[in-house]
């Protein structure tokens, strides 16, 4: 790929919400935010599934340690935004270690099974640990807020305040993980976690540490994922334990394998058609039935406003189209050209 | 307590084996984790609905509960074998040589449509199921009770099984479903249809969700387009305790998990009785990874 589509991409992420905020289209814009705060998460999970090729179905589980992190401590400690942002990151990243540590010994399908134990342990405990975390009530508790961050410098302050503002904060964290996330995948780490993906055994043959590589490839993954509650959090204002489920971790892994495990451009395409397929076919079907039955009986209606409903429907049949014609992925991983580091 | 928390178990665990034995089953022979077949389970519990009321609006069986249940059961077995036949035939078929997470999305595809399916064309809410078998109590020893449904559960999956297991033990089909899940390549080589012993997997697999979705329903009085995720995932976890791809450390893991899950919920907390589940799941892979009845297995060079 030349440079032409990257910086389409971007032109498009940075005009785009604009665009729709002055025509008024609000709900597209929150869309975008959460568009880029999956496209964050899948991108820490294509670490781990993509590059070190570990199945991880609880990675919800992360994003939700990184989630309740900065509500109960916003709430609870008053601790501002910009210290909060990494804490959740190491949070999240030390319990990945706990997870990883035990189980990354273990061969594939059962770091998959863990993974699916523990993002259930950490929803029914959210659920349940009432007098912390207020159980399906959600966070914060009535009366509470979880305070707006803010950028001072001198006398300009910046308040982060309403969508727009928080998607081009968004923004530039999904750059700034695009940045980190391609680097590591050239880089000595990123080549090991490659190597044991491929052939675990040989890797370790040659000489990779398998087990401390994959323990890393955990730990950033689930650290990204940390900043990603912590962003949520913030910009919902409002969470509960039935945001982070087995569900919410399986989609994420559909978002990485859909578009095409381990490439960059390829995880963001796949979250992209997944948090948005949904919302397109809101409108369009909305579209459709307006027009198809302006005149027709009422019955007519109600069968559409059904199938509206039932938009995920189409989206499941979708899903299986897709895999079915492009098992790979829509775009295939490129691996480092060599050659041309030489030459 | 410790003798109705038991008996509980005993019924819980029945479900669970029945669901679990589908797992087992198609990883024994496709090393596919067959994630749409919660909902499976989830369509066996509306199939047994449907069975009913079509009985009911025919005046069938009316009078005779014990052929009404065995009829819907019947049915419902038979409606999702077809369905876990289909299932396999449109979603994983054409992903047979691809790479190993592509039939994970198409099994999640599944699962969203089926689960919407239901929603759109029954109803979002949960359906009653109809009370068909007379429900009597007995007590047995000291306070404990059993009721007549959770016998009936009981004895159903437990004939369901020993079934199922002279079925691989003695016949031809069981024996080819044997040898593909050792080697499938040499399976072939001998002269095995792989593809037929794939569909027949399916099928069984599938049938005995479909009768652990109508004796769940049975259970709790009512069905629901998203019921099957939970214990879809309890069975699962059962599968592995006993050691996945194995028919009888399905059974057992089913069971046991059936019984550590009530017991535990009566002494302990009941709102914590989802976390054993998973917490005895995670011990058992750091300490025997292999299951309690599985082999090791040794990494190939």
């Amino acid at each position: 790929m030349g440079w032409a589509v990257p910086i389409a991409a971007i032109v498009a992420a940075v005009l785009l919400p604009i665009i729709f905020q002055v025509f008024e289209q609000y709900h597209l814009v929150h869309v975008m935010c959460l568009i880029g705060i999956y496209v964050m998460l899948a991108l820490g999970l294509n670490i781990i599934i993509g590059y070190a090729g570990i199945l991880n179905l609880g990675y919800a589980a992360f994003y939700g340690i990184g989630a309740y992190t900065a509500a109960l401590l916003a709430i609870n400690a008053h601790i501002s935004f910009w210290i909060l942002l990494p804490i959740c990151g190491l949070f999240a990243a030390a319990a990945g270690m706990i997870v990883g540590v035990p189980t990354l010994r273990l061969r594939g399908d059962y770091i998959a099974i863990v993974t699916l134990g523990f993002v259930e342990i950490v929803r029914l405990g959210l659920n349940n640990l009432d007098v912390i975390t207020n159980g399906p009530k959600g966070l914060p508790r009535v009366g509470e807020t979880i305070p707006q961050p803010q950028l001072s410098m001198g006398a300009f302050v910046l308040r982060m305040d309403g969508d727009l503002h928080y998607y081009y904060f968004i923004l530039l964290l999904v750059l700034g993980t695009i940045f980190v996330v391609s680097r590591l995948h050239n880089s000595r780490a990123g080549r090991s976690w490659v190597a044991i993906r491929e052939d675990e055994l040989a890797a370790e043959t040659m000489g990779v540490n398998t087990t401390v590589m994959k323990i890393q490839a955990f730990a950033v993954g689930t650290f990204i994922a940390g900043l990603a509650g912590c962003v949520y959090t913030h910009w919902i204002g409002f969470i509960t334990p039935e945001l982070f489920t087995f569900w919410e971790s399986v989609l994420i892994v559909c978002m990485v394998v859909l578009g095409g495990m381990g490439s960059v451009p390829g995880v963001i395409l796949g979250t992209v058609l997944i948090a948005g397929i949904p919302e397109v076919l809101r409108d369009v079907l909305q579209r459709v039935a307006e027009n198809l039955t302006a005149g027709t009986a009422a019955t007519w209606r109600e069968y559409f406003d059904n199938i509206i409903l039932a938009r995920m429907l189409l989206f499941g049949a979708i899903m299986i189209i897709m895999v079915i014609f492009r098992p790979q992925g829509i775009l295939l991983a490129r691996r480092p050209d060599i050659r041309r580091n030489i030459g | 307590m410790i003798l109705q928390q038991t008996i509980n178990g005993l019924t819980l665990g029945s479900i669970y084996a029945l669901i679990a034995l589908g797992y087992t089953l198609v990883y024994g022979i496709l090393l596919l984790i067959n994630f749409a077949h919660s909902e499976i389970f989830m369509m066996g519990a509306y199939f047994g609905v449907f069975a009913l009321q079509f009985f009911a609006a025919l005046h069938v069986f009316q009078g005779a509960p014990a052929l009404q249940i065995l009829g819907a059961i019947f049915l419902a077995m038979l409606g999702t074998a077809v369905l876990g036949v289909v299932v396999e035939f449109v979603a994983y078929r054409p992903l047979r040589h691809a790479p190993r997470l592509a039939p994970l999305i198409s099994a999640i595809g599944v699962s969203i449509f089926l689960q919407n399916l239901m929603m759109t064309i029954v109803s979002p809410e949960a359906e009653p199921f109809p009370d068909v078998v007379p429900v009597n109590i007995y007590t047995v020893g000291s306070g404990a009770t059993i009721s007549s449904l959770q016998i009936f559960i009981i004895v159903t999956s437990v004939l369901l099984m020993a079934v199922l297991n002279l079925f691989i033990q003695r016949t031809k089909l069981g024996k080819a479903m044997r040898a593909t899940s050792q080697d499938r390549e040499t399976a072939e080589l001998m002269g095995i249809n792989v593809n037929r012993v794939i569909s027949v997997t399916f099928f069984i697999g599938a049938a005995l969700g479909g009768a652990a979705g109508v004796l769940n329903g049975m259970y709790y009085g009512s069905v629901k387009y998203n019921m099957g995720f939970i214990p879809g995932i309890k069975a699962f976890t059962a599968a592995v305790l006993g050691g996945i791809g194995d028919v009888r450390g399905a059974m057992v893991g089913g069971y046991m998990l059936g019984i550590l899950e009530s017991v535990g919920a009566g002494y302990l907390s009941s709102a914590y009785k989802d976390v054993f589940a998973f917490v005895i799941l995670i011990l058992v892979l750091i300490f025997r990874p292999q299951g309690l009845l599985g082999r090791k297995a040794a990494d190939k060079m």
